[in-house]
């Protein structure tokens, strides 16, 4: 995917939340099959390109996902990934859940986009459990969209609250996937997922490689020249 | 003449019994059966195995039968939900054992039971703590896990509309788990809204054919869990 240069408006420190939302929906190709994970994978909906028609998936049984109905017009039979009232889009399906994971697992949803709790250089993901022995497992999804969508996009905060590295050399926490993750958008960029670890394909507005480097738990190769030109 | 009607939810449940595996349908409470869960509360049996997406949320339905301490063993991929506190309670108290799935291998799992499908190769889970102790297998030099088929003795699922043959449809996403699950129970109860005469559903909108539906009970205008949970209501 060749992503068209950036417009993202300039904020200091790195791109907000909604411009890290913005900055993946650029990559979305016109008449892609997509399902986003809840929370901040869910925003880039917002700001897909004009022009350009995406189909969504929730796996709990819809294509053709639209936004939340008006007030007044929720229906309890009619709710996405995240147990959130959606709207059934012209031209929208219903199915079974062995059929909606078919088109998960048998690579039929071109991508995937989910958060993160760590993401490692060799393309590891984690994101359902922190391995704490008290906490209540459980995973949903998570496993199947990454182990058979085409493409795994990540969004997701450089660091935790706390500064720890979120991009890291091995994963620590419990492993949703192994291997599966193709690229990362975070406040200081996009990085890709190369067999020879991430690589800077874009600098948030303001950021340099070297802040990249201190925060990020493995190391960061410079962009290919191509995409320097561009940034 | 076959007709599949049951006169009640609590006839359609009678006869579950101590230490059976009951699937329940439903996402969240999108599909959830709460008349039929209630109706099992009635019932009494003990020591079940639940297979169900999620392990209820107030106490209402699902999360009420819980509650009660009927529900030995839950097979399930995502326990915890917004208002989901009787699970939590118990399984940190260590009175329900919990056996984690991931969703897609947990709808494969049902649909395989009901197709008469043992077991099967998965790429969803490999090198995860939920690949620990399973037989994993390289096909054209990609990692695989075995995992079982599953059934049960009863499925308790929500439709929209059924004909007394047992033909069902359903309401968008409250389909969910509803098919598959009708496949892989020897007994499957269905409530709808509405029971129509043989006819009254073109077959060619019929979404569970009657073959995989034992029962089904007419609920007219049945319960939205939410709307329970938001008023504080508990059963029984």
């Amino acid at each position: 995917m060749t992503p068209p240069p950036s417009t993202i408006p300039s904020h200091g420190d790195g791109w907000s939340r909604e411009e890290m939302a913005q900055r993946l929906a650029l990559d979305i190709p016109n008449g892609s099959y997509v399902n986003l994970g809840i929370g901040m994978p869910e925003l880039a909906a917002r700001f897909v390109p004009e022009g350009r028609t995406l189909i969504y998936h929730t796996e709990n049984g819809l294509l053709g996902m639209g936004p939340s109905p008006d007030a007044g017009d929720e229906d309890p039979e009619l709710i996405n990934a995240g147990k959130r009232h959606v709207t059934a889009l012209p031209g929208a399906s219903f199915f079974h859940h062995a059929d909606s994971f078919a088109m998960i697992r048998g690579g039929h949803i071109d991508l995937s986009v989910l958060g993160a709790m760590q993401v490692s250089c060799t393309g590891d993901l984690a994101n359902w459990s922190t391995g704490a022995p008290d906490a209540i497992p459980a995973v949903g999804g998570a496993m199947d969209l990454c182990a058979g969508v085409k493409q795994v996009f990540v969004i997701t905060a450089h660091t935790t609250k706390s500064g720890e590295p979120k991009l890291v050399e091995r994963c620590s926490y419990p492993l949703t996937g192994v291997g599966v993750v193709n690229r990362v958008y975070t406040d200081l960029g996009v990085f890709d997922v190369t067999p020879e670890g991430f690589r800077v394909a874009e600098l948030a507005t303001g950021i340099d490689l070297e802040t990249v480097r201190e925060r990020t738990g493995a190391p960061v190769l410079p962009a290919l020249e191509r995409e320097a030109m561009r940034s | 003449m076959i007709d599949k009607r049951a006169a009640s939810a609590a006839d359609a449940v009678a006869d579950v019994f101590d230490g059976a595996t009951v699937m329940i349908g439903g996402f969240g409470e999108a599909g959830s059966p709460v008349e039929l869960i209630h109706a099992l509360i009635d019932q009494g049996s003990r020591e079940l195995t639940v297979v169900s997406n999620n392990a209820g949320s107030g106490e209402v339905g699902l999360a009420a039968l819980i509650k009660a301490e009927r529900v030995a063993r839950i097979v399930c991929s995502f326990p915890k939900t917004a208002n989901s506190t009787v699970f939590p309670e118990l399984y940190h108290a260590g009175k329900i054992e919990l056996e984690l799935v991931p969703q897609g291998t947990l709808a494969e799992r049902i649909r395989a039971g009901g197709a008469g499908i043992p077991a099967f190769y998965t790429p969803s889970g490999v090198g995860t703590p939920l690949a620990e102790g399973k037989e994993s297998r390289s096909f054209d030099g990609r990692e695989y896990l075995l995992e079982r088929g599953l059934r049960g003795d009863f499925a308790l699922i929500k439709g929209r509309s059924a004909d007394s043959h047992g033909n069902v449809v359903f309401n968008k996403t409250a389909r969910n788990f509803g098919p598959i699950m009708a496949m892989a129970c020897e007994t499957s109860v269905v409530q709808v809204e509405s029971v129509v005469e043989p006819g009254g559903i073109d077959p060619e909108i019929v979404v569970t054919p009657g073959i995989f539906v034992d029962r089904v009970v007419e609920v007219a205008s049945p319960v939205h869990e939410s709307e329970l949970v938001s008023a504080g209501a508990t059963y029984p």
